[in-house]
């Protein structure tokens, strides 16, 4: 009997131990791609765009080619490099900070224009590498340290609800929302991110993927307490689901 | 090839087709509009790639994008537009790729004017982002001009792996010239091993400008300076008109602000006074040698800019101690005739005119 590998790192991966804090999905959604990349045989097509953020390392911990973009920038080089070299399968990997607030403008038109490339994009809720400034997309009365007393609505208005957003312009797109903080998210998570690759390779349209995530280091809760706050608190304000499919009528 | 009429914003685009680009993304602004309005007709016939950005900010990183999977991009903007390209030229350099900018300037700051200028001098070669770098810039003084340096412009990055600017006031984008495109303006591209096109059988391309490690990033900043070195050495370009003979004013001027000084000095060579112009063609990397050889031979020096005074800092810093150096400036989108200019050289002859000054001019008008 020979024994199968049922198990292993994705060939999309490198074996670098990531700088991730410990409890952070930030690693878990990395897989998620390079298991999807893996399977769609994309690997040695793909052109990923690292953030500004705390993923500004991702080149390190993927096995493909990789840009590094000025902050909120990342669609932007997405669009040139996708443009350039259709054939290339591309990916912006980007933050709230970096995708909601820096980058909106690149964000929305990206997608207006139906570039087709891919967005991974990692909502944690707060600005992680900059050491927990509120970002566009914290939630009311959270407290980061440019919030000391929580989130004020009246004076910084509600979270911005980016996939909802996106799904609003009329060009077709692919724009699901999902999270990790559970297996069996994370199998969901896993489905909807081959999901934009599989629509990217057929050359169809602009997919993007917003992923709940979290930042212990940076709410001030443990691993354990983190995944039950993605719960508690952001999935009542965030639904997850499909927003938009390029199957809908225009 | 025969000449052709051209407009000089036409002629850049053509010029760059010319040159083998086939990827331009820009954002509209005056008074180089005519340059994307141009290349949407011209990019489909050649299966190349045209694209409205949303923004400067965003069309200068979609070069970012394109230049780092390996192909010729260039962008074309005026003044505030490269304000806003300025991130991301810092990146471009830092990551070291190949990029063409050609900035058509206007009057400011700010929102200034959309008349001719030359007021973005200081942000072209003294770096206009952040960081410890230098764009390679050229000024050309004609629509020929222009032509032949956007076309040497991606010859020049691509040698360097360094963004290169081709630097023209308002009057080199709006006038028609008869023009002439070089044969075999197509250099073949070089290899490009560092390109994103994917990884197989080999390992990962990362383009990137970011070393958190000290030691990393001293090196790339000392790459750039060897870069910056090498330019330095082989790649300053001057013209000599009439600097090779005797002297009493030596005149400074680049691009058409040049032409104009070349007309006033004709003029005046006519009656007999000792007058030449150098023209730095390359302002960064600046003519300081042949500048300080020629000043050390005139009796006084004149720089004329439309600016308040840019360009004149680098000749004060290249001249030889003790040469008094003159400034006329005119700014707005007003152009002098040749001659303002030419009165401007006589009252320096007639030493009616006061030089700049270790202290500046209001102190010695005070
Ligand atoms: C132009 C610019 N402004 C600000 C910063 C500082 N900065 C670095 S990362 C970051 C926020 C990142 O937050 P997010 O995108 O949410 O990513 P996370 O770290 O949470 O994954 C900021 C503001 C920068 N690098 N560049
Ligand atoms: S700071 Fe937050 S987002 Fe960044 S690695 Fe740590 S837990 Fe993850
Ligand atoms: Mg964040």
């Amino acid at each position: 009997m020979t024994a199968a590998t049922i198990f292993g790192t994705p060939e999309s991966l490198t074996d670098r131990v990531t700088h991730y804090c410990p409890g952070c999905t930030h690693g878990i959604i990395h897989r998620l791609v390079a298991e999807s990349l893996d399977e769609l045989g994309l690997r040695e097509t793909t052109v990923g765009i690292a953030p500004v953020g705390c993923a500004v390392l991702a080149y390190h911990y993927f096995a493909c080619d990789f840009q590094e973009a000025p902050h909120g920038r990342a669609p932007a080089l997405a669009t040139g490099a996708k443009r350039a070299r259709p054939d290339l399968t591309v990916f912006t990997y980007q933050g709230d900070g970096d995708l909601a607030s820096i980058g909106t403008a690149e964000l929305i038109h990206a997608a207006n224009r139906g570039e087709k490339f891919t967005i991974i994009f990692v909502n944690n809720a707060i600005y992680g590498m900059t050491g927990g400034q509120m970002a566009p997309t914290t939630m009311p009365g959270q407290v980061t340290s440019t919030s000391p007393a929580g989130r004020d609505v009246d004076q910084v208005g509600y979270p911005l609800r980016v996939a909802e957003l996106i799904a609003t312009l009329r060009t077709p797109s692919y724009v699901e929302r999902v999270s990790v903080h559970t297996p069996h998210h994370i199998i969901n998570a896993k489905r909807a991110v081959r999901q934009a690759f599989e629509y990217q390779k057929a050359g169809r349209c602009f997919s993007l993927v917003e992923v709940l995530s979290t930042c212990p280091t940076n709410w001030g809760l443990t691993p354990l307490e983190s995944l039950k706050w993605v719960e508690e608190t952001m999935l009542p304000y965030y639904p997850l689901g499909l927003k938009k499919s390029p199957d809908d009528e225009v | 090839m025969a000449k052709k009429l051209m407009k000089g914003n036409e002629a850049i685009g053509e010029a760059a087709v010319q040159a083998g680009c086939r990827h331009y993304f820009a954002y509209p602004i005056t008074p180089q509009t005519e340059v994307a309005e141009y290349l949407v007709r011209r990019m489909p016939e050649v299966d190349g790639v045209f694209l409205q950005a949303e923004s400067e900010v965003a069309a200068s990183n979609m070069l970012f994008g394109a230049s780092a999977a390996g192909v010729r991009t260039f962008t074309s903007s005026s003044s505030p537009g490269i304000s806003l390209m300025a991130e991301s030229i810092s990146y471009i350099a830092g990551a070291q790729l190949p990029v063409v900018y050609v900035n058509i300037m206007r009057g400011g700051p700010g929102l200034g004017g959309i008349l001719p200028a030359q007021s973005d001098y200081f942000q072209a070669t003294k770096g206009g982002g952040h960081g410890d770098y230098h764009l390679l810039v050229l000024a050309p003084s004609t629509v020929q001009e222009a032509v032949d340096h956007v076309i040497l412009a991606f010859e020049l990055a691509e040698k360097y792996r360094n963004p290169v600017m081709v630097l023209g006031d308002g009057m080199i984008g709006q006038m028609m010239e008869p023009v002439q495109f070089p044969a075999e303006a197509v250099t073949e591209p070089p290899d490009r091993p560092w390109a994103t096109v994917g990884m197989k059988n080999r390992p990962q391309n990362l383009i990137r400008s970011l070393f958190l490690n000290a030691d990393e990033l001293e090196a790339n900043n000392l790459e750039l300076r060897a870069k910056y070195d090498l330019m330095e050495r082989d790649e300053v370009r001057f013209e000599f008109y009439h600097a090779d003979e005797e002297m009493d004013v030596m005149v400074v001027a680049y691009g058409t602000m040049a032409r104009i000084a070349k007309t006033a000095i004709d003029a005046l060579r006519a009656d007999g006074v000792k007058v030449g112009l150098v023209r730095p063609i390359s302002l960064y990397p600046f003519p300081k040698r042949a500048v300080r050889e020629a000043a050390g031979r005139a009796k006084a020096v004149l720089v004329v800019e439309l600016s308040t005074g840019q360009m004149v800092e680098d000749v004060e810093w290249a001249a030889p101690e003790g040469v008094p150096i003159h400034f006329f400036g005119k700014v707005g989108g007003n152009i002098p005739p040749p001659e303002d200019i030419s009165e401007e050289i006589s009252k320096v002859l007639g030493g009616k005119a006061t030089p700049r000054g270790l202290y500046g001019r209001v102190e010695e008008a005070s």
